[in-house]
């Protein structure tokens, strides 16, 4: 029998892993203020577990467009992260460490790969942190990186949730200056009991 | 006046003409629009996955394409429609992020559009036309008045199957 049940939202569990999202997500802005050598502040992170018809809406509907940027995790606990953030967001944070001004259009492969390489950074110390609190070895996989509407690229975590349960459970941090991204964690079944072993529940 | 349904993800509806049916952002999942062409009404399932025989956590019908298909067909037959005069068109079923290791996870969208033609041709309803697959997300529009199933996607010209 399985410890977790995402859709009991009053779990002790569910609380367990809201804590999992606040400590990663204060990694996350740590590594985010570093990449870009100035300060940036975070709002504390809401934790939101969503029906699957509901997931659209939340970022601005289904179909704005965001940037996901996906990675594989295996190691002890296996699944995948995913950190989204909304294209203009996105285009700041590129022109930012790029040191270039605000581009429009399509992102270039250059551009591109730099958002890849943020989200690379952003996902390993939030994923650190979760590592350190755990004590189990973490590793995540090459990102990919899909430019689309909100609800096409947030299907692909709510499959994977689909196949445990009927919600999908993401951590929203907005940074400063309107710099706003979202951290969807899906470990599978198995590896939500191996947390919940680690840290002695 | 006619009104435009929306449908989530793992989500079902249907409606009688002049109404349509919509679902926005349609990436991995795969949208089966349904229709009976004499009573002009019609439906549309949003399904995740290919296989609820697969999955433990399997009570959500709407979720699966197995499953979604059969209850889509069932409200259909109880609001009147012929089972022999069904006719389908399936979008979605894109594979968002391209990742090396081709893993179940990752093909899954194909997954979902493989299992919805074979589900529909097992309960012989045409599979009439598709605009599945590649890399990017679909918004879909299903009207049962013409069957017209209309797919918009970001850069790229609106289009009906």
């Amino acid at each position: 029998m399985n410890k977790i049940d995402l859709n009991d939202e009053n779990s002790v569990y569910f609380d367990v892993l809201k804590e999992i999202g606040n400590i990663g997500c204060g990694n996350a802005t740590t590594a985010l203020a570093h990449m870009l050598n100035r300060k940036v502040d975070m709002l504390v992170p809401r934790v939101r577990l969503l029906d699957f018809k509901d997931v659209g809406s939340i970022l601005g509907g289904e179909e704005q467009i965001m940037a996901g940027i996906y990675l594989m995790v295996e190691g002890d606990i296996t699944g995948s992260i995913m950190f989204l953030l909304e294209k203009d967001s996105a285009r700041n944070l590129i022109a930012t460490l790029m040191g270039t001004e605000h581009s429009e259009g399509e992102l270039n492969e250059l551009e591109q790969s730099a958002l890849k390489e943020i989200g690379n950074i952003i996902t390993a110390s939030y994923l650190n942190s979760l590592s350190t609190l755990t004590n189990l070895s973490i590793y995540p996989s090459v990102p990919a990186l899909s430019i689309d509407m909100a609800a096409a690229i947030l299907s692909v975590p709510a499959i994977e949730f689909g196949l445990i349960g009927d919600k999908i459970l993401l951590i929203e941090n907005e940074f400063s200056e309107g710099l706003k991204g979202y951290f969807i964690l899906v470990p599978d079944l198995e590896s939500y009991d191996k947390i919940f072993s680690a840290i002695g529940m | 006046m006619s009104e435009i349904i929306k449908v989530g993800m793992a989500d079902l509806k249907i409606c009688k003409a002049p109404d349509g049916l919509t679902t926005l952002g349609l990436g991995s999942c795969v949208g089966i629009a349904v229709r009976d062409p004499v009573l002009k009404i019609g439906g549309l399932a949003h399904c995740m996955l290919p296989d609820s025989t697969r999955i433990k956590s399997n009570t959500n019908l709407y979720k699966f394409v197995d499953t979604g298909i059969d209850e889509l067909v069932r409200l259909l037959v109880r609001e009147g429609a012929s089972k022999t005069r069904m006719v389908a068109k399936i979008a979605g079923g894109a594979q968002m992020f391209a990742f090396q290791n081709k893993s179940d996870m990752v093909r899954v969208g194909e997954q979902n559009v493989q299992a919805s033609i074979k589900r529909l041709e097992e309960l012989g309803i045409p599979v009439l036309a598709r605009d599945t697959g590649f890399n990017y997300g679909r918004t879909v529009i299903f009207y049962p008045a013409t069957g017209d199933y209309v797919i918009r996607a970001v850069g790229k010209d609106e289009k009906v199957i």
